[in-house]
C-alpha cells in the first residue's frame, strides 16, 4: 500500500429541504467547490470516481451515481456506487483510498449525496427502517431513533448514564456550529431546552438526533506524487480501519471486550461486550484505523475526531469505542468537558451530525472535508473568516502537525469507518 | 375619426373576429394522430421550483424461506429460536446458521417468560407506525438463551417500564403471520 493524500474537499451546505437543486447539481456545486480550491486540479488530471447515496429509495433513481459523474463532466472514466448504510460516506472515502493506495489510480474524487426531503420525515424513518431486518424488526416498530434509544437505555443501566450527559453532547455540539457557517442548525442551547424539546424515542428528544437532509460532499485523494504537484498543503491519510456487527441488535454477543492497545483487560473484567450497549464494530474499526496509522494511544496521538453523532447517545458510546475513555465513562466524559473545544480531544469541533444534518451519503465525506480543513489550518479561510473552531496541534512525541479521526457509522453499528488525517504543511 | 381609421384596417387583417364572420373561412382540421386528452391531474405543492406529487407502491410476493418455521410457530402460540449444532450457541431470534462458528443450527423452542433487557417509548416513528404511537419496544432477555428478541411491550407505561422487568409472551388469536402475532406483557399482569 502507497501513502494517499486528500488534496481538496467540498460541501453543500446541508439543509432540511433543497427543492431547488437536484442531486446531480448538489453534487456538482461540491465537487467545483473542491476544484477551485485546488485549482491544478483539473479534469484530465482525475482518473475516476467513487460514488455514495444510500437510499434508491430515497432518491428514487437507480444508477444516480453515474448521473453525478456525467453531471461533473468526470465520464467516461472509471466508477463505481458505495453503500453501507449511515456509513456510506465513510466507505466511499475509504474506497477512493484503496483505489489510490493500491497503486491502480492516482487521483480520485470521492463524491456523495443524499436528497431526503423528497418524502416525510416519517417516511423517511420508514426508508430507514429497511436498513434493519426487514423480516424481524421493521414489522415490529421499525424505527431507528427507537433502537438507538433501546441501546442508550442498557448503556444507562450498564453505567449510569443520564440524560443530561446526553444533551450536553447537543449542548457542544450546537455551540460548536455557532462558528461554521455550513452548519444547518445555529442555536444557542442549554441542557434543559434539549430536555423539554419534544421527546422521539426515550430518552431521546428531538434536540438529541441529528435531521434528515439534502446535500452532497466532495474528497479529492491523490497519490504522492500527484498530491505534490497539484497541491500546495496536501493532508495525509494515515490509516484507515473498519468493522461490522450483526443487522440485528439481538443477536450481538455478550462477551469479552476487543482491547486497544491503551487497554487493559482488567478494566472490563465484569462488562458483557457488546451487548446492546456498544459497537463493537466502532471498535474493530478503531483498533484496525489505530494499528496502520501506528497511533498508540488516541487520548495522546489525535488531536480530535469527527464523529458520527446521528444520536448524542452514539456520540458517547463511541467517545468508548475509540478507546478516549474506559467503556462506561463517556458520560462522565463529556460532563467534564474532555470534549469540548477545549478540552483534551475535542470531538465534532464542526456541530457534526446534530448541528450539520445528515444526508447520508454525503456525511461521511462532509466529516473528511472539515477535518481536511482543520489538518491545513484552512478552517478561517473556508468559514468566513471565523476560525474559531480551529484547532491547534496539541502535544504529541515528536509529533508536528494537526492529527484527527473521522468516523463513520451505519445504523446500530452494523458499518463503521475510522480514518486518520494529519496535516503536512 | 382615428379611431374609426384602425376599426376598419383591422377588420382586413386576420383577426379570428374577422375569419369568422368571412362566407369562406378556412375548413377545420382534425389531428390524424393525437394524443387522448384524460381529467388525470397532477397534485401541486409548490410551483417554483416545481413540486408534485409522485405516487409509487408495490406488492411483493415475499417468502419467509427457511424462517418459514418461526412464523407458523407464533400461530400455534410457539416461539421458536435457533441452536447451533456445532457449538451449542442459542440465538433468540431465528437464523439458518451460527454467528459465532458458521454451522448450521436447529430450531428450539423458545421460554414464554424473559426479562426486559432493553426498551423504549416511541412517540414518533415510521410513517405504517404513526397511528400507534406511543409505542414500547423492548429486547428480551431468556434464561439459557445467548441473544434477545426485539417486540412489542404491552400493558406498561415509560413511567412503568424498567430493564429487567420479568415478562410473559403472549400471541394474537388470529395471527398476521408477522413478528408480531408475539408481543410481551409485564408478567404481573399476564
Amino acid at each position: 500500500m502507497r501513502p494517499v493524500y486528500m488534496i481538496s474537499g467540498g460541501i453543500t451546505k446541508f439543509s432540511k429541504a433543497e427543492p431547488r437543486k437536484s442531486f446531480r447539481v448538489m453534487a456538482k456545486e461540491a465537487f467545483d467547490y473542491a476544484v477551485r480550491d485546488c485549482p491544478k486540479i483539473t479534469l484530465e488530471r482525475i482518473d475516476g470516481t467513487v460514488v455514495s447515496y444510500f437510499s434508491d429509495h430515497f432518491t428514487r433513481q437507480l444508477k444516480a451515481g453515474v448521473m453525478a459523474v456525467d453531471m461533473c463532466g468526470l465520464v467516461p472514466k472509471p466508477t463505481v456506487r458505495i453503500e453501507g448504510g449511515g456509513a456510506t460516506g465513510g466507505l466511499c472515502f475509504q474506497e477512493a483510498w484503496r483505489t489510490i493506495a493500491s497503486g491502480w489510480m492516482d487521483c480520485v474524487v470521492a463524491l456523495g449525496f443524499e436528497t431526503m426531503s423528497h418524502v416525510n420525515t416519517w417516511k423517511g424513518n420508514e426508508f430507514i427502517a429497511l436498513a434493519s431486518d426487514t423480516n424481524f424488526d421493521y414489522p415490529v416498530g421499525g424505527f431507528y431513533s427507537g433502537y438507538y434509544a433501546m441501546m442508550v437505555v442498557r448503556h444507562m443501566h450498564e453505567f449510569g448514564t443520564t440524560v443530561e450527559q446526553l444533551a450536553k453532547v447537543s449542548v457542544k455540539n450546537h455551540k460548536n456550529a455557532l462558528h461554521n457557517p455550513w452548519a444547518q442548525h445555529h442555536y444557542d442551547i442549554t441542557v434543559e431546552d434539549v430536555r423539554r424539546s419534544p421527546m422521539v424515542a426515550y430518552p431521546l428528544t428531538v434536540l438529541d438526533i441529528c435531521t434528515m437532509s439534502d446535500g452532497a460532499a466532495c474528497a479529492i485523494l491523490a497519490s504522492e506524487a500527484v498530491a505534490e504537484k497539484l497541491c500546495d498543503n496536501p493532508v495525509r491519510v494515515l490509516g484507515v480501519g473498519m468493522g461490522s456487527d450483526a443487522m440485528r441488535m439481538a443477536d450481538r454477543p455478550h462477551a469479552d471486550v476487543i482491547l486497544l492497545k491503551h487497554e487493559d483487560a482488567k478494566w472490563y473484567k465484569d462488562l458483557k461486550y457488546p451487548g446492546v450497549h456498544s459497537f463493537r464494530a466502532g471498535r474493530t474499526a478503531c483498533k484496525m484505523a489505530y494499528e496502520r496509522a501506528k497511533i498508540d494511544d488516541p487520548r495522546e496521538d489525535l488531536d480530535f475526531v469527527e464523529l458520527h453523532d446521528a444520536y448524542t447517545s452514539s456520540e458517547i458510546q463511541t467517545y468508548e469505542d475509540m478507546g478516549l475513555c474506559k467503556y462506561g465513562d463517556g458520560g462522565k466524559f463529556i460532563e467534564q468537558g474532555h470534549p469540548e473545544l477545549t478540552g483534551f480531544i475535542p470531538v465534532n469541533p464542526s456541530g457534526g451530525l446534530i448541528a450539520c444534518g445528515h444526508p447520508v451519503g454525503a456525511t461521511g465525506l462532509m466529516q473528511a472535508v472539515f477535518a481536511f480543513w482543520q489538518c491545513q489550518g484552512a478552517i478561517g479561510k473556508h468559514c468566513g473568516g471565523d476560525d474559531f473552531i480551529q484547532l491547534k496541534q496539541k502535544r504529541g512525541k515528536g509529533r508536528r502537525h494537526l492529527r484527527g479521526a473521522i468516523h463513520s457509522h451505519a445504523g446500530t453499528g452494523t458499518y463503521v469507518t475510522v480514518s486518520i488525517l494529519e496535516g503536512t504543511a | 375619426m382615428a379611431k374609426k381609421k384602425t376599426t376598419k384596417k383591422s377588420t382586413k387583417g386576420v383577426s379570428p373576429s374577422a375569419t369568422a364572420k368571412a362566407p369562406h373561412g378556412p375548413k377545420p382540421v382534425y389531428d390524424k394522430v393525437r394524443l387522448a386528452e384524460t381529467d388525470v391531474g397532477t397534485t401541486v405543492f409548490r410551483t417554483d421550483p416545481l413540486i408534485v406529487k409522485d405516487h409509487y407502491e408495490i406488492d411483493y410476493i415475499h417468502s419467509y424461506a427457511e424462517d418459514s418455521p418461526f412464523f407458523r410457530g407464533l400461530a400455534e402460540g410457539k416461539l421458536r429460536g435457533s441452536q447451533c449444532t456445532g457449538c451449542g450457541y442459542r440465538f433468540a431470534t431465528p437464523r439458518a446458521y451460527c454467528m459465532e462458528c458458521g454451522r448450521p443450527t436447529q430450531w428450539i423452542d423458545l421460554p414464554l417468560e424473559g426479562r426486559v433487557h432493553a426498551w423504549t417509548t416511541c412517540y414518533f416513528g415510521s410513517e405504517v407506525f404513526l397511528k400507534e404511537c406511543p409505542f414500547n419496544l423492548a429486547l428480551i432477555e431468556f434464561d439459557g438463551v445467548n441473544t434477545l428478541f426485539l417486540t412489542r411491550l404491552i400493558g406498561a407505561t415509560q413511567d412503568e417500564i424498567y430493564v429487567g422487568m420479568p415478562v410473559k409472551a403472549k400471541f394474537r388469536r388470529l395471527a398476521q403471520f408477522k413478528p408480531t402475532d408475539v408481543y410481551f406483557v409485564p408478567a404481573q399482569k399476564a
